[in-house]
């Protein structure tokens, strides 16, 4: 007690003082700010796998959305946009873009799916955004068809048609056929709201909500067409086309083959 | 007295007293044998006619399990991904008819697809109360609302208050199986009266004029025809509303006003003025107050008013300004009516781009456009596109016109080519068959009116003047530019030609079918009076 006693009075203790309780607070901010991404990157992968990721983003993703993934003039900011977002537009081959367009299209990955992992892991650790939802999440065993399909005629039939068959959006975009998307790509782009598509937070439809539109997605696509030929499920385009070719075709061909002189 | 058989006597004792009542002997006597041009394009009106009994037919089957009520019913038949929903009577029965009642989705396919093919539907569209028919009914009403004062008013007096009330489904069901339906039958019948009375209309050829009608009588040839041919039409209807899905209305779900689907469209029927409406610039006025929707009047109530005025009137304006009221039953060649011809193929191109405005949304999808570009091109394109058609359609009729001219001058091109001797090569002309001669030959001939006079030979002002003239300058338009036929003494001409060039390649045949071939003049042909060197050719000129 007797040297701090002797020496507060010291020119330097104020400064001291100072130094220290900054490093205090600063560190212990640090501290706890520092343990939900540490956190959500243990839940995403391992370091292994995060650095294999960096390494394939800096090949494959850089170029357009920057080396720190901080975003470029061509492509936007990934920080915070999550594991969900980058499972979203590698699996379902829109990243990376094949060329500049209206709107990415949805082709053949050129990644397999480890790869995918792994650049989720990566971009997973820059900040926190959503994670790739779990089997469990996706799991729409349980869920209630028809109120899926109430959900979907108000959230999503007038962008993807009632139907899910698509639809078109402004200026060549549009809201793509949903009939080969898996429960785990339509949960992402429900979270995610990639490209036109606004975002369906928990807040808007909770989970047991989307479980439930994944499960009237899943009958569309299961079901069979109890009329016969579904002539793609459009409405009345193309029952119109299919009449005025295959029905007047039929119709004309009997009329000339009646008409045709009795000798 | 030969013996007849129970069956004879008793249909003979049955005719002779309906004949006894009503006289039907004579009636049907003067009736049956009447005669139907022979020509498959007059069996296309029947496909109407049989597509519309098909819809009778399979509606009487479908108002047994409709039930045309707004009454709101949680749903609880077999599709399941609609089970528990709160939904309209209307929209549960349409659901129960596809899928619980033997027989339903075949019938209600039929019904639609054959309602397609008569353009009949209008009504039925709305009923099933699903969620692309309310959006349909939504924009019906949007169009009602934007005519000007009364608009309001109307849509209130039609839904029974505001949209979509509960009084609408029952209202549209009594138009659609009673007031429509009989309207329909009613035409129909004042149609065939016409025709029973008029004569039919026929296409030029051999022995065919505008007082007589060539072809087959009604018994039995074409009470067979025709019978057959409604048992093909009824066919093709059941193949194909069992075998290929319209409407459907599962996949829509219920309407309620809060929900839209994207790709809403209308049945074809409507499409064009679906189309005009997506075209249509978003232009509104506002005066004092009151809004003027002039993007939603002009697409939706001026553009259709006018299209079906002219429609209508059309084939008097055509008689006012070309001054031709005579009766017509031998049917014109389209390039025998040029700027007829030409304006019927601006209306169609007009329609038809109107027809892929409609459809603008699922274009864009499945042929990876901008909506925005085909609306653009499309407003533009339908003032542009139809004015060039008409200038090409005329013109190739014109064409046509100058060839057929020279047909009748010259003959047909055999396409065979014959060498003379002196060198020269000539096509052989060959003479019309009776049938061309026939067809061609039918064009009635037009002259544009004549000007109009200002005044008199007594000096008298002509107080008609400025119609007259613009009477005269539109015959002219019409007529001025087609080809006279030429005059039998120029026929007559031409014939001669005709016959020479069979004359000169009459050696030919004497040359293929004489059994010794004479060589000696290296396989030209010879014959008398004709040059044998260029010098002697020449010389001849």
């Amino acid at each position: 007690m007797k040297f701090l006693a002797a020496r507060r009075r010291n020119p330097f203790v104020a400064s001291a003082l100072l130094i220290g309780a900054l490093v205090a607070v600063g560190g212990g901010y640090a501290a706890v700010a520092s343990v939900q991404p540490a956190e959500a990157a243990m839940t995403v992968g391992s370091e292994t796998q995060v650095e294999a990721g960096r390494q394939l983003y800096l090949e494959g993703c850089s170029s357009c959305h920057g080396l720190e993934a901080q975003g470029t003039q061509s492509g936007p900011t990934l920080i915070g946009v999550g594991a969900a977002a980058v499972n979203f537009q590698v699996s379902t081959g829109r990243m990376p873009l094949a060329g500049p367009g209206a709107q990415a299209p949805a082709v053949e990955s050129v990644y397999s799916d480890e790869d995918v992992a792994a650049m989720a892991a990566y971009i997973a650790t820059l900040a926190p955004g959503p994670a790739i939802p779990t089997a469990e999440q996706i799991d729409y065993a349980d869920a209630d068809v028809a109120f899926g399909g109430e959900l979907f005629r108000i959230n999503c039939s007038q962008c993807h048609q009632a139907a899910g068959q698509g639809g078109a959006l402004t200026q060549g975009k549009y809201a793509p056929n949903i009939m080969q998307s898996s429960p785990q790509v339509i949960y992402e782009a429900m979270l995610t709201g990639p490209q036109s598509m606004p975002v369906f937070s928990d807040a808007q439809i909770p989970t047991e909500g989307k479980q439930a539109i994944i499960g009237y997605v899943r009958a569309l696509q299961e079901s069979p067409n109890p009329g016969g030929l579904s002539l793609g499920r459009f409405g009345p385009v193309t029952e119109g086309v299919f009449l005025a070719t295959a029905i007047f075709a039929a119709l004309i061909a009997a009329a000339v083959w009646i008409g045709i002189k009795s000798r | 007295m030969t013996s007849t058989s129970p069956v004879e006597k008793a249909g003979g004792a049955t005719a002779t007293y309906v004949d006894q009542r009503i006289g039907s002997n004579k009636f049907l006597a003067r009736n049956l044998g009447k005669v139907f041009p022979d020509h498959w394009s007059f069996m296309l009106g029947e496909i109407a006619l049989y597509s519309f009994i098909v819809v009778l037919l399979t509606g009487v089957f479908l108002t047994l399990f409709f039930k045309p009520s707004m009454v709101e019913v949680v749903y609880d038949g077999s599709y399941v991904p609609l089970k528990g929903i709160k939904m309209s009577e209307a929209y549960a029965s349409s659901l129960d008819i596809s899928f619980d009642i033997r027989g339903g989705l075949l019938l209600r396919q039929m019904h639609h697809w054959s309602a397609l093919i008569f353009v009949a539907a209008m009504a039925g569209y709305s009923l099933p109360d699903d969620l692309l028919s309310g959006t349909g009914l939504q924009i019906a009403r949007g169009i009602m609302q934007a005519a000007p004062i009364v608009g309001t008013w109307m849509a209130f007096l039609l839904f029974g208050g505001e949209f979509p009330g509960t009084d609408f489904i029952s209202r549209l069901y009594g138009v659609h199986i009673l007031l429509i339906p009989g309207l329909i039958l009613a035409l129909v019948t004042v149609h065939l009266m016409l025709v029973w009375t008029q004569k039919h209309t026929q296409f030029p050829g051999p022995g065919r004029t505008n007082d007589n009608v060539v072809g087959y009588p009604l018994l039995p040839v074409y009470m067979a025809k025709a019978g057959g041919f409604f048992f093909i039409v009824f066919g093709i209807v059941a193949f194909v509303g069992g075998l290929v899905t319209i409407n459907p209305i599962w996949l829509f779900g219920p309407f309620t006003p809060d929900q839209v689907s994207a790709g809403s469209q209308p049945d074809w029927y409507i499409g064009f003025l679906d189309g005009a409406l997506r075209m249509m610039p978003n232009w509104e006025t506002v005066i004092f107050g009151w809004t003027i929707s002039w993007n939603i009047m002009v697409p939706a109530m001026i553009l259709p008013g006018i299209l079906f005025t002219v429609l209508a009137l059309y084939p008097f304006i055509e008689a006012w300004v070309t001054g031709d009221k005579g009766e017509h039953n031998l049917l014109d060649r389209p390039r025998n009516a040029p700027t007829r011809t030409g304006f019927g193929m601006m209306a169609i191109t007009f329609y038809a781009l109107l027809w892929i405005g409609g459809a603008n949304d699922i274009i864009a999808v499945a042929f990876d456009l901008s909506i925005n570009a085909i609306t653009w091109f499309l407003r533009v394109a339908i003032f542009v596109i139809p004015p060039i058609v008409f200038w090409i359609t005329r013109r190739t009729c014109l064409g046509l016109q100058r060839k057929d001219q020279e047909k009748l001058l010259h003959g047909y091109e055999s396409g065979r080519v014959l060498r003379l001797p002196h060198g020269e090569f000539v096509e052989v002309h060959q003479p019309l068959s009776v049938k061309d001669l026939a067809v061609i030959s039918s064009k009635t001939e037009h002259v544009p009116l004549p000007a109009p006079e200002k005044a008199d030979a007594d000096g008298v002002r002509n107080k008609h003047y400025k119609l007259q003239m613009r009477r005269h300058k539109l015959s002219s338009f019409f007529y001025k530019e087609s080809y006279v036929r030429p005059t039998d003494e120029e026929i007559e001409a031409g014939q001669h030609h005709v016959a020479h060039d069979a004359e000169l390649e009459a050696p030919l045949h004497a040359y293929e079918d004489a059994d010794q071939i004479n060589r000696a003049h290296g396989g030209v042909l010879h014959h008398p009076g004709m040059a044998e060197t260029n010098a002697e050719q020449e010389s001849q000129h």
